[in-house]
């Protein structure tokens, strides 16, 4: 695949990686009892400690734990016995503290990978430096006031994983796949809702440009994107700005950028100088973090089978396409919809494609027309799965399958309810289909003798009228069959 | 004059010799007597009549019920504001009360006010407060004296008999050296046998909350009672709490005490090296084992200690920014003069001194040279006490280099300042727990200390070395 982008002067390669913030999934804070919960008045979920009142203590939340342990496994990677805590210190109205509550020399979880499934069927490994814990800060809110700055401090402490990647990435679509893996990861494992509106999920990217075979260039760091297409977006403005200062003679400063997500524009935030020296030192208000092979085995046996496992075992047992199989496993309720609908019915193990085509097609394009998704969905996988038997077992056509399923979708009826009520069976009388061909024959003479003398193309032609007499109802390959029966005894 | 106390005020206020009234309005009194001494931070009269009146409601038996007691005004207290000696926190009310003093109030003892302190435990005279100084109570007319510090407020209180015992924050020295200037017991326990929750921290890996009193069982019966598991502290330990006081001993026969050659440094005071040997004296009567031990990495101690605990402050009291609570300086046009300003009106000298310190040491570049070495020195340290007390069951030194000085005496010079915690800080960066005595004078009948060391949550051996020594002193 080339991945180069032209310059005006030559080939470039994009050099990417990311640091994805992702919201631990649990009730309480990382050091505090406080509530989580999104959207909640201002400062109504702060405790003591998150408001670092004289003489507060931090106290690790065990729940956080696991589930850090756990996004490790998903992520392949090595869990470490022994972590670390430390203070990262900085000056901001919103950190209470006066400082993060981060993992800076051992994290939690050590190397791992992820793979991203490209569409002609190829894959590409993303390898994860590390996992670690880190506390959120609180937010500041300048735009309650003209002339002062209102803190909102419950986001203060709320449970963060930071999981950064080695700069394998080489395009924007890889690193919009990369980020869409990890929150399929992380919502296969419960452990972050994965809602990157809410800010749930949010990456700084970091990205440098090179010659291909170069050395990798020097990179800038765009903070805090949350959503897939302003990642996007940031690395090719990003890319071509870069590009553009050294074609024309000049290098890159590692600054730290913004992203305006209205003009698409990125700009610097700091520059290396004024970057900050965060004093990292051990937390001495907590004790390493120890987990024992035993507490690491016993979280790996309540973990539930991941993306990746079940798209292999999607191909293996349904012959599926790494493809197909990589797009029915990238979202849990994706997957659960699958296994249901092919669950209902022992018939259509057989026609697993035919499952997967009317899940990520038709339904899908539905959905989106409605603006929902299948967890609001009004058809059920039992009911999809009896519109797709229905077909399988030719009692009604495709093409008036599609149909039901879109009076499903607003009626709320069962595909049997539908087909029975407006009389969709599909025509299989060998003698009915005959007598409808023989009437199309009989009504369009001139076009049979042209037919006949080599004009293929009106085959179609036939199909179409007898279906129309028959309102579509006629089996199409026993119509077809007997429509060429019947033309090749005329010649 | 009989000396002042508690167990014998217990016994009193039991067979109802004296009721709680007489007994707070007699401290009262005295407190109000002594103002000049600059004791209190915090102190209200009708405060402490409420209290008496509560408790005269309360019918249940309590361990301590009407007993004063001085509080550090370090310890965050519901009904006292809390200023940690700092204008930064000048007007600061707590909502909550901390462990160790909730514990105290559970046992009914009675707050009679907030005792002064260097600021944010930061010094070793009280003469870093934004209250001022506190004097000794001990000072001659002629020439005020410090009564040592952090907690010489606390220290103060007991030896001018304001109360019948007070808690205090150890660092480095901060309740042993006082003590010993103010001629009454200190107790610094193991390190995460009292949980600091509720007590701004100065250096947490170091800070541990202790006792002030007026002899050996008294701090005995008051450790008791502040010691215990606290799971809103991480480093509170988990360990039971014997009886310290039923399990008084003084018959030390057949134990070993460990002397330690690295104690004896050049300028000592001679008295001071004379208490030493007379303590040792005693001991040896009493059938102690004398063991010369050597604890080799002791002269590094100080410049350890002046590297992690103001690293550990200058990131502990980053969050006095003027920005949730406490002083807000006035000229803030942009959130960077906010701190700026807020910090440096809000803090004094030497609490500055130590946050460019700990700052500095913590710096990229400086990081590994200073404070990581410092991590690396603390563990040999620690490494020589487990090794000595292999050999001995205890340990036994001078508290302070000297009786106390005269006020201001040292004001302008850090150096000397931080020489005062050379035989207390070796204990406190190895966590190990340590009471400092009254144990002879000087030639100016000022008090002398001796320290006794022991091992780790072993208070009950510390104690009862310390009584042994203590009635054979009187």
């Amino acid at each position: 695949m080339n991945n180069l982008i032209k310059g005006e002067k030559h080939d470039w390669e994009m050099v990417i990686g990311l640091e994805i913030h992702a919201q631990v999934k649990s009730n309480s804070k990382l050091f505090s009892s406080s509530s989580t919960k999104f959207g909640s008045s201002p400062n109504s979920q702060v405790s003591l400690v998150d408001a670092a009142m004289p003489g507060m203590l931090p106290v690790i939340n065990k729940y956080c734990v696991e589930q850090a342990v756990k996004t490790g496994v998903g992520l392949n990677a090595k869990i470490n016995n022994y972590s670390v805590f430390d203070r990262k210190n900085y000056f901001y109205a919103d950190l209470p503290q006066g400082y993060q509550i981060s993992q800076y020399k051992y994290p939690i979880v050590g190397e791992g990978k992820v793979t991203i499934d490209f569409k002609d069927g190829t894959s590409k490994d993303i390898r994860i430096v590390r996992l670690h814990l880190e506390q959120d800060a609180g937010k500041s809110l300048h735009d309650q006031n003209p002339s002062k700055t209102y803190v909102d401090l419950n986001r203060s402490g709320v449970a963060l994983m930071e999981i950064v990647s080695e700069p394998d990435i080489r395009t924007p679509d890889e690193a919009g796949m990369y980020i869409s893996k990890i929150r399929s990861i992380l919502m296969y494992l419960d452990t972050c809702d994965g809602n990157m509106q809410e800010g749930s999920l949010r990456a700084d990217v970091n990205i440098s440009v090179r010659k291909p075979g170069d050395e990798y260039g020097t990179r800038c760091e765009i903070k805090n994107l949350n959503s897939i297409k302003f990642i996007k977006q940031a690395i090719n403005y990003e890319a071509k700005r870069q590009i553009e200062i050294l074609e024309s003679g000049g290098s890159i400063e590692q600054n730290t950028m913004l992203f305006n997500t209205s003009t698409g524009k990125t700009r610097p935030m700091r520059n290396k100088e004024e970057a900050h020296d965060y004093r990292y030192f051990p937390d001495p208000d907590l004790l390493p973090l120890e987990i024992s092979d035993e507490e690491i085995v016993k979280i790996k046996s309540s973990i539930p089978e991941l993306p990746d496992e079940l798209k292999n075992k999607f191909i293996e047992t349904y012959k599926l396409s790494n493809y197909d199989a990589s797009v029915l496993t990238a979202e849990k309720q994706t997957s659960d919809y699958f296994n249901e609908t092919i669950n209902s019915d022992e018939e259509l193990k057989n026609h697993a494609k035919i499952v997967v085509n009317w899940i990520t097609s038709e339904l899908f394009s539905l959905l989106n027309k409605n603006n929902l998704d299948l967890n609001n969905s009004s058809v059920s996988p039992e009911n999809l799965g009896q519109l797709i038997k229905l077909i399988s077992t030719n009692e009604i056509s495709g093409k008036i399958a599609k149909d039901v399923l879109e009076d499903m979708f607003s009626s709320g009826k069962t595909a049997r309810q539908i087909v029975d009520e407006k009389g969709l069976q599909q025509v299989t009388d060998q003698g009915e289909i005959a007598k409808v061909i023989d009437e199309v024959i009989a009504e369009n003479q001139k076009m049979v003798e042209q037919y006949l003398a080599g004009k293929d193309k009106l085959l179609g032609f036939f199909v179409g009228q007898a279906m129309k007499l028959t309102k579509g109802k006629a089996n199409p390959k026993m119509l077809n069959d007997i429509l060429m029966q019947k033309l090749n005894k005329k010649n | 004059m009989p000396k002042p106390s508690l167990k014998q005020t217990l016994k009193d206020l039991d067979t109802k010799k004296i009721s709680i009234r007489e007994l707070n309005q007699d401290y009262l009194k005295r407190i109000k007597e002594k103002e000049n001494l600059n004791v209190f931070i915090h102190f209200s009269e009708e405060n402490v009549l409420k209290q008496i009146d509560n408790l005269e409601k309360d019918n249940s038996a309590k361990k301590l019920k009407g007993i004063p007691i001085a509080i550090k005004d370090l310890f965050c207290t519901k009904n006292m504001p809390t200023t940690a000696a700092s204008k930064i926190l000048e007007n600061f009310n707590p909502t909550y009360e901390s462990f160790v003093t909730q514990k105290l109030l559970d046992e009914g003892s009675i707050f009679v006010g907030k005792t002064n302190l260097d600021e944010f435990a930061m010094g070793s005279a009280t003469n870093t407060s934004f209250f001022g100084n506190t004097i000794n109570p001990l000072s001659k007319d002629d020439e005020p004296l410090a009564p040592g510090g952090s907690s010489g407020g606390s220290a103060a209180a007991v030896a001018a008999d304001l109360c019948l015992g007070a808690t205090g924050t150890d660092t480095g020295g901060s309740i042993r050296q006082p003590a010993s200037f103010c001629g009454v017991v200190g107790i610094k326990p193991t390190y995460g046998l009292c949980s600091r929750w509720g007590i701004a921290a100065f250096a947490s890996s170091l800070d541990q909350a202790g006792i002030f009193s007026h002899n050996v069982e008294d701090a005995s019966l008051l450790l008791q009672s502040i010691a215990g598991f606290d799971q809103r502290d991480s480093t509170s330990a988990k360990v039971d709490i014997p009886n310290y006081f039923e399990n008084l001993d003084d018959d030390l026969n057949g134990k070993t005490v460990g002397i330690p050659k690295e104690y004896s440094i050049d300028g000592t005071p001679m008295e001071i090296s004379q208490i030493w040997e007379d303590a040792i004296k005693v001991l040896e009567k009493k059938g102690v084992k004398i063991k010369n031990i050597s604890l080799p990495h002791t002269k590094y101690a100080l410049p350890t200690y002046y590297i992690i605990a103001p690293a550990e402050a200058s990131s502990n009291l980053a969050r006095y920014d003027g920005v949730k609570y406490g002083f807000r300086s006035d000229e803030i046009d942009s959130l960077d003069e906010m701190y700026e300003n807020t910090r440096a009106q809000g803090f004094g000298r030497e609490v500055k001194r130590r946050i460019l310190i700990g700052t500095y040491v913590l710096s990229a570049g400086y990081y590994d040279a200073y404070y990581l070495k410092a991590q690396k020195v603390r563990k040999l340290i620690a490494d020589d006490f487990n090794k000595a007390f292999k050999e001995c069951d205890f340990i036994v030194t001078p508290t302070a280099p000297s009786a106390a000085f005269p006020l201001n005496e040292k004001q302008n010079d850090p150096i000397k300042m931080y020489l005062n915690d050379v035989f207390t800080v070796p204990a406190s960066l190895a966590g190990l727990p340590g009471i400092s005595i009254p144990f002879g004078e000087d030639k100016n009948n000022l008090p002398l200390g001796i320290q006794i060391l022991g091992k780790h949550f072993d208070e009950q051996q510390v104690f009862n070395v310390a009584v042994s020594l203590e009635r054979s002193y009187e």
